[in-house]
């Protein structure tokens, strides 16, 4: 009973530091939505609505049919129609544009006798992503200009690859953002502020009075840690909520399991929090090293932004002490491909040991005195 | 038996911060420990308050020894550190109320032991504590140390950054703690705060110059010492270290402290030699010795 | 030549909205002199220094400094005077000699001119086996000292020290005051803003502000008599009707 009180006294302290801090609330609350509205909206794979260019040597029927194909998709518009080879260079100079379209002599006539002609694509590559995409893109509605005329002229056979792209099909890319911002918010809010919020108490002094009294260091780190349970919980809530209705992203699997998923990964940053505040004496160096040591290589090793198999060996394997690696790929299956805890057992354990493994360590580390 | 302390020591790295301290502080008693910024008065306290192990040597509160019954020396014991360390983003009554339910208690419980106190800083109970005025935020930390009715009370240098009237008024409420019969340690780098102390121990460089009651350590001062003033007070510190039979030359506010290496000293002579050093309304007086005085000689 | 005032100060305010930090003070202080700027937390008195040193900009009034006036030559008084404080002096991560290069540079000292510097100093503060020390592992005695000398290495006209020996071990601090008297008597002015009424003593004058103004202005001699009491605490505790300074404008707030 006594003790309850006691700890309820406790959250109760630290929830009125949290709101009378204009800048941790800040952090708290503005940043996932900032974060996700970034991602969602800005920062994106997908091409709209791109300038290119044509240089259109035959100008007859079947190109004028292409260029229709090609300005009439959202995805290109075609801002400029050049007349000879020497004009590419300036068009590209000028920056506007970002691909150029050039269809050889006699483009119709050609089909029509030697059954082939070529188009070729020329595209900025300063950004590769765009200029690949740019290329993929064109050939998809080329291929499909093909098959089209292709069913009035039979061809005895042909293979046609027919790609599906499933649990994403329209590739959006906030679909890939949603689980690494989710990912990264959480870490961000739980590892950092907890540490910040203990080594404060340390900077103060304060620390000192509660280490003088009854209570025991457990009782003060479990009370330091469990607002930002709520907190992070809460953070989690509005991003999937965000992201189901301001970015229509449908949530494939259960949301229980979601919900467990998350407090478990909350629970493993809490425990990295709690162990980076043993070790720090400043408010600056537990953010520095929140920052250096989490936050960092949650956003590149983790798959979130760089795919993990596109890296070298040396990094793949770092990659598997990266909490936040299991964790994406968790939410991944659970929100894209709808997928049980039949499917992401073993990320869940990893992620249980992991966290047992931390909180040992904190509770080793931690200090009943001052050294 | 209050506070008992046996051979205490402590390093830090290279740098002894306590060598061999050793003292006692009886029940109910007010017990000053003197020494500049430095001397390891904060090293001591922390030893006492359970939050560093000494390297040696042992200590006990009230029976309970410093190192094994460390959980029941925290529920028995208030500590105000050095620092102002309340939260400066709670109002004065949060930050009391915070501190009475994590000692498992209320403030209407133990209102009659803080009430003096308190009382001074209710009107402002709903103003944050990082707004108050250092006089105020002493009586604060005063109060939330005492909230759970502590058997023995330590406060690290708790008059400093406080002006002359709240220094005042904060002796005047720890005389009043102690006819209540807390026991409480306190340290100060002022000497002029040992006075208002049953026993103090002067302390620097981590070791203990002596302890005894105040009275009884200025009167154990081995020399008279003469209170010297003059018109030019640079020329007359000069002139006085030319002097070859200065033993001691301690400027003092208006006056320097003199001491003289002879037992047969006449003020006289010291007057005509002032005189031949054109020093102008020179005045030579026998003054009593204070605690700043013994302090040096003993840390010379 | 010792009559000659380095600062004047007339009818000086400050108000922060509707209050009024400074009220209206005036004094002189002269060339050579050790002046004392007594108050209480709060009493305004680190307002005022700061408007005499050229970082606020009096509401009301006008104060010369080394000649120069608070409101037009603000510049030119930070050339003019040094400021030492207790809380900050130098950089403990550096050693003493890059402290006095980098404060020596910062006033515009030709290198030459700090290497004279530095050697002066070595020699007067006997500094020879510490000068390539971090100025964070010297006892806190002798950093208060090498600041002292640090805030005084581009020949200031007048020194503004901010409680300089609070904490100090009692014989350390009387040489610091030892050397502070012989910078005095250099023709340098000393300005020392303190509560520490132990301090007080050992200045030629000091004045006491409460609530804003300037309740007593005289030798601490004839303080000391006036109120017919034996130290300078206790003209301060006379001066400073409790409660009106634990509270300080009867509001409690911290304006320091």
């Amino acid at each position: 009973m006594g003790l309850m009180k006691r700890f309820i006294g406790f959250i109760k302290k630290e929830f009125y530091h949290i709101f009378r801090d204009k800048r941790s609330l800040f952090i708290l609350f503005g940043m996932p939505i900032a974060q996700i509205m970034l991602f969602g909206f800005a920062v994106t794979n997908e091409i709209n609505n791109v300038d290119i260019a044509i240089l259109d040597h035959s100008k007859d029927v079947t190109t004028k049919e292409i260029i229709n194909k090609i300005s009439a998709s959202k995805y290109f518009s075609v801002s400029n129609y050049i007349r000879n080879e020497a004009e590419i260079e300036t068009a590209f100079k000028k920056g506007k544009i970002k691909a150029v379209l050039v269809f050889e002599k006699d483009f119709s006539k050609k089909i029509g006798k030697e059954n082939i002609a070529t188009i070729q694509v020329i595209a900025d590559a300063t950004d590769p992503n765009t200029a690949n995409t740019i290329s993929n893109y064109t050939s998809a509605i080329l291929q499909k200009y093909q098959q089209e005329i292709n069913t009035t002229i039979k061809i005895p056979y042909q293979i046609i690859p027919k790609t599906r792209m499933v649990y994403n099909p329209e590739l959006k890319s906030v679909f890939m953002f949603v689980p690494g911002v989710m990912t990264i918010i959480l870490m961000l809010v739980s590892a950092m502020m907890t540490s910040i919020s203990i080594t404060r108490e340390k900077e103060l002094g304060t620390m000192e009075i509660l280490l003088v009294s009854p209570l025991k260091p457990s009782q003060v780190i479990v009370g330091k840690v469990v607002p930002y349970i709520f907190l992070s919980i809460i953070n989690a809530v509005i991003i999937v909520l965000l992201s189901i209705f301001v970015f229509k992203m449908p949530i494939q699997g259960s949301l229980i399991l979601l919900g467990i998923e998350s407090i478990l990964f909350i629970i493993t940053s809490l425990s990295l929090g709690i162990l980076i505040s043993t070790i720090s004496a400043s408010q600056q160096t537990a953010m520095m090293i929140s920052l250096m040591a989490l936050m960092l290589p949650t956003i590149l090793l983790s798959g979130f932004i760089f795919p993990i198999t596109s890296m070298p060996v040396v990094l793949q394997v770092i990659s598997n002490i990266i909490p936040a690696k299991w964790f994406i790929i968790i939410l991944k299956g659970i929100m894209l491909k709808g997928v049980g805890l039949s499917f992401v057992w073993k990320e869940t354990l990893i992620l249980v040991i992991m966290t047992l493994f931390f909180i040992g360590l904190s509770i080793k580390k931690y200090k009943i005195r001052l050294e | 038996m209050g506070i008992k302390i046996e051979n205490i020591s402590k390093s830090f790295k290279k740098i002894e911060a306590l060598k061999d301290i050793t003292f006692n502080v009886n029940d109910g008693e007010l017990f000053g420990l003197i020494g500049p910024d430095g001397a390891g008065k904060t090293t001591l306290f922390r030893i006492l308050t359970t939050l560093l192990i000494a390297n040696e040597g042992t200590a006990s509160i009230v029976g309970f020894d410093v190192e094994k019954d460390f959980q029941k020396i925290r529920n028995i014991i208030g500590y105000m550190p050095g620092k102002f360390s309340l939260y400066q983003d709670l109002t004065v009554e949060e930050n009391l109320k915070f501190f009475a339910t994590i000692f498992g208690t209320t403030i209407e419980e133990n209102y009659d032991l803080i009430k003096d106190i308190y009382i001074q800083i209710e009107p402002f109970k709903n103003r944050r504590a990082g707004k108050l005025s250092g006089g105020m935020k002493q009586k604060l930390a005063l109060s939330c140390a005492l909230i759970h009715k502590p058997k023995v009370l330590f406060l690290d240098e708790p008059t400093t950054g406080v002006d002359p009237v709240s220094r005042k008024e904060f002796w005047e409420m720890l005389k009043r703690l102690q006819q209540k019969g807390i026991t409480i340690l306190v340290s100060t780098p002022y000497m002029d705060e040992a006075a208002l102390c049953d026993r103090i121990a002067l302390i620097q460089d981590g070791r203990i110059l002596q302890i005894d009651t105040p009275e009884e350590i200025i009167k154990h001062y081995p020399k008279t010492i003469y209170n010297v003033c003059a018109d030019n007070m640079y020329k007359l510190i000069e002139s006085l270290k030319k002097y070859t039979h200065n033993y001691n030359v301690y400027p003092f506010g208006e006056f320097v402290h003199y001491t003289d290496k002879r037992i047969d000293f006449n003020p006289n002579e010291l007057l005509h030699f002032l005189e031949e050093q054109q020093l102008k309304n020179i005045q030579i007086n026998k003054t009593q010795p204070t605690i700043e005085d013994t302090f040096m000689e003993l840390a010379k | 030549m010792k009559e000659e005032a380095v600062i004047q100060v007339e009818n000086l305010t400050k108000k922060f909205g509707d209050f009024t930090a400074v009220n209206a003070i005036s004094f002189e202080v002269k060339k050579g002199e050790i002046f004392g700027f007594l108050g209480a937390n709060g009493a305004g008195k680190t307002t005022a220094m700061k408007m005499l040193i050229g970082i606020y900009k009096p509401t009301s009034g006008n104060a010369q400094v080394a000649s120069f006036n608070v409101y037009k030559n603000p510049n030119e008084i930070k050339k003019n005077i040094g400021y030492m404080s207790q809380k900050f002096a130098l950089y403990d991560d550096l050693t003493v000699k890059e402290n006095i290069t980098f404060f020596g540079g910062i006033y515009g000292l030709s290198r030459s001119q700090i290497k004279e510097k530095t050697a002066q100093l070595i020699e007067e503060l006997n500094l020879q086996e510490t000068v390539n020390q971090l100025v964070g592992t010297l006892p806190l005695g002798w950093k208060q000292k090498i600041s002292f000398s640090v805030a005084l290495l581009h020949n200031p006209k007048i020194v503004f020290l901010d409680e300089p020996t609070s904490g100090v071990d009692p014989i350390t601090r009387r040489q610091f005051w030892e050397m502070i008297y012989e910078t005095a008597n250099n023709g340098t002015t000393i300005f020392v803003t303190t509560h520490y009424m132990d301090e007080a003593e050992y200045c030629d004058r000091v004045s006491i502000m409460v609530n804003g103004n300037i309740e007593a202005l005289d030798t601490p001699k004839k303080l000391k008599k006036q109120f017919n009491v034996v130290t300078m605490n206790d003209v301060f505790l006379k001066l400073a009707r409790s409660p009106s300074l634990t509270l300080p404008f009867g509001k409690g707030v911290k304006n320091d």
